[in-house]
């Protein structure tokens, strides 16, 4: 067997969701190729190269790869499929973008958000937001799957690098076009992979609440910063804070949730984390029947009490 | 300009979902059904076009038991101006849904295809994804903002590190998001008179899809359940607990 993993990057470093994925490669068996397809994203292929496990790292450059644009994406990757009996990626936004474009092209069912490899063709996944896991297996010649980062540790790098080949690049034929891109910075931990994420929910009230009693918490932890949909949807947080069956899936050492009452669309991305710890004014609050430890109350006095707390004791 | 949607019946997204003991499957039996809420969002767009004049005709389609017309019909309720069934009765998988979509398609010829960007039962988010590469269309997936002008839509999409805008050259596959805009809920009125509008009943053979599953389900199983903690009585004893017991900070 032959799996040919796809590369998460922004064209100058190679995303941790790689190394990840890459854990859920290795339990497929075989030699495993990394694709970094972008734009001058050498220096992506070298960091691919250097990772635990890989054989060959195969780089398209071109234009039209800059912004991992689907339709130019996938033409790449089916080009090259021939060679190949297994395709991986992250789930990420723009692994979940291409994959499926890659299947319906091999004609082939993508198996979606792996959270675990029992054999290298049966998989477990799941379904209905978390409420059902699903154990699948898939009898066709390729297999094409995405695979849920926060159930698989980074594998390591330190690797002797392994070569890297040059490979043809698709036009995508013109389809879309890269428009602009509005990305957050922050030098806070990423919020896939914090150890810690504290969120914040609807009860925040206003961006401006949100960021005055929520961004001191995380600065005292050094954690990424999470939200419910209801603080996306009213302009709290931005989209890219979502935690839950439709956003970000995370599974941190600590989440902490303020304000969020615990819609099961909410506990499917968090109730993997290691310790919860909720902050709700109702004891009632769904959220306090998957925390380990539940703090009752007003958020807007215990959240900045718990923030002085923590920098009181360093 | 004429869009289809997509709309699939699934279990109403308050349910909580119940695994069956012999690990077959979840219960459905006397559990609420709707629409996917993604694809009322999807609906909802398209309705706003033709409110906005720019839409001419808006078609609904659901691939799944005689019961999906109901979805089909909230969908004529909410502002679509005729439905397509295409019975099925067992699990249809997004690939087959995707070929039938596309046979659909191509006797439809629309200009736009608004899909949810994933169904909540089966969490797979990759029909709108297959149909544009089975129709070698462009996509548009995960939409938060959608512009239509001169023969290509420009779509804000939510990406994992915030939003990425793209052109598409239509006709194209678009997917939308929860923030994209706020389904509106049907009227009585609208509802009597959805009773009314043309709801065709076709099946996937006569589309010429094999809809055999690809993948077999050997099991669905419970996940682990976590069980509730302890209530702490102040800041001081949460972080105390944090340190020593749990060992987190
Ligand atoms: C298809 C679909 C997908 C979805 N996907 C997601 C998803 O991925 N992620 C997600 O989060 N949601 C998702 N949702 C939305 C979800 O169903 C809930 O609506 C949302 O999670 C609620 O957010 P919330 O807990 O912040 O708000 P609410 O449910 O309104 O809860 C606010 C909580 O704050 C508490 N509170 C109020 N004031 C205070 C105070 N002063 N101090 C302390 N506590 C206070 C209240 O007791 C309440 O429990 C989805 C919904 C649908 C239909
Ligand atoms: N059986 C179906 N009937 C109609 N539309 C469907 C069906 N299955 C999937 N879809 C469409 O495809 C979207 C994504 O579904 P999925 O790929 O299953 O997550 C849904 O939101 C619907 O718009």
């Amino acid at each position: 067997m032959t799996t040919l993993l796809i590369a998460e990057h922004d064209n100058s470093t190679l995303n941790e969701a790689t190394a990840r994925a890459l854990s859920a490669a290795t339990a497929l068996g075989g030699e495993i190729h990394i694709l970094v397809a972008g734009k001058d994203a050498r220096a992506v292929a070298e960091a691919a190269a250097s990772l635990a496990g890989v054989a060959k790292v195969l780089l398209a450059d071109s234009d039209a790869l800059a912004h991992a644009l689907p339709e130019p994406l996938a033409d790449t990757i089916v080009a090259l499929a021939a060679g190949y009996d297994a395709f991986v990626a992250p789930a990420t936004s723009t692994g979940k973008n291409v994959m499926p474009r890659v299947a319906a092209l091999l004609d082939v069912m993508q198996v979606s958000e792996v959270i675990e490899v029992v054999a290298p063709d049966t998989f477990r996944r799941p379904v209905y937001a978390g409420n059902a896991i699903q154990t699948v297996r898939s009898a066709a010649a390729k297999i094409v799957m995405t695979v849920r980062t926060s159930s698989f540790p980074p594998a390591p790098g330190g690797n002797g690098p392994s070569p890297i080949e040059a490979v043809e690049a698709a036009t995508g034929s013109g389809l879309s076009a890269f428009v602009e891109e509005k990305l957050s910075t922050s030098d806070r931990p990423d919020l896939a992979s914090a150890r810690i994420v504290v969120s914040g929910g609807r009860a925040l009230g206003s961006a401006e609440k949100f960021s005055e009693i929520m961004l001191p918490l995380a600065d005292a932890l050094g954690a990424a910063l999470g939200a419910s949909r209801a603080a996306v949807d009213a302009g709290y947080a931005p989209n890219d804070w979502q935690v839950g069956q439709t956003g970000k899936i995370v599974a941190p050492d600590l989440y902490i949730a303020c304000g969020i009452s615990g819609a099961i669309q909410h506990l499917a991305g968090m109730k993997e984390a290691k310790t919860i710890v909720a902050i709700n004014k109702d004891e009632e609050a769904p959220i306090f029947q998957v925390a380990d430890y539940a703090l009752v109350g007003d958020l807007f006095a215990l959240v900045p009490a718990l923030t002085e707390e923590l920098k009181k004791r360093g | 300009m004429k869009i289809l949607v997509p709309v699939k019946r699934v279990i109403d997204y308050n349910v909580k979902v119940r695994v069956k003991a012999d690990g077959s499957g979840v219960e459905t039996a006397n559990v609420k059904m709707s629409m996917n809420p993604f694809d009322e969002i999807a609906v909802e767009e398209a309705v706003r076009l033709k409110e906005a004049g720019t839409a001419t005709e808006i078609v609904a389609v659901s691939i799944g038991p005689a019961q999906a017309q109901d979805t089909i019909r909230t969908a004529l309720a909410m502002g679509a101006d005729r439905g397509i069934l295409v019975q099925a009765d067992g699990p249809v998988e997004p690939l087959a849904v995707a070929k039938i979509l596309k046979a659909i398609v191509e006797a439809e010829k629309p200009d736009l295809v608004f899909l949810g960007k994933q169904a909540i039962d089966d969490d797979a988010n990759q029909t709108g994804q297959m149909l544009a590469a089975l129709l070698g269309w462009p996509q548009g997936t995960f939409a938060a903002k959608l512009e239509l002008a001169d023969g290509s839509a420009t779509v804000t999409r939510e990406v994992d590190g915030g939003l990425q805008t793209v052109k598409l050259r239509l006709p194209a596959i678009v997917t939308t998001e929860l923030g994209l805009n706020q389904p509106r809920y049907a009227s009585l009125p609208s509802i009597m008179k959805a009773k009314k509008k043309p709801l065709e009943t076709k099946n996937a053979a006569d589309l010429g899809v094999d809809v055999t599953p690809r993948l077999e389900i050997i099991e669905t199983r419970e996940p682990s359940r976590r069980t509730a903690g302890v209530r702490v009585g102040s800041v001081g004893e949460l972080v105390d607990k944090l340190k020593s017991e749990a060992g987190v900070l």
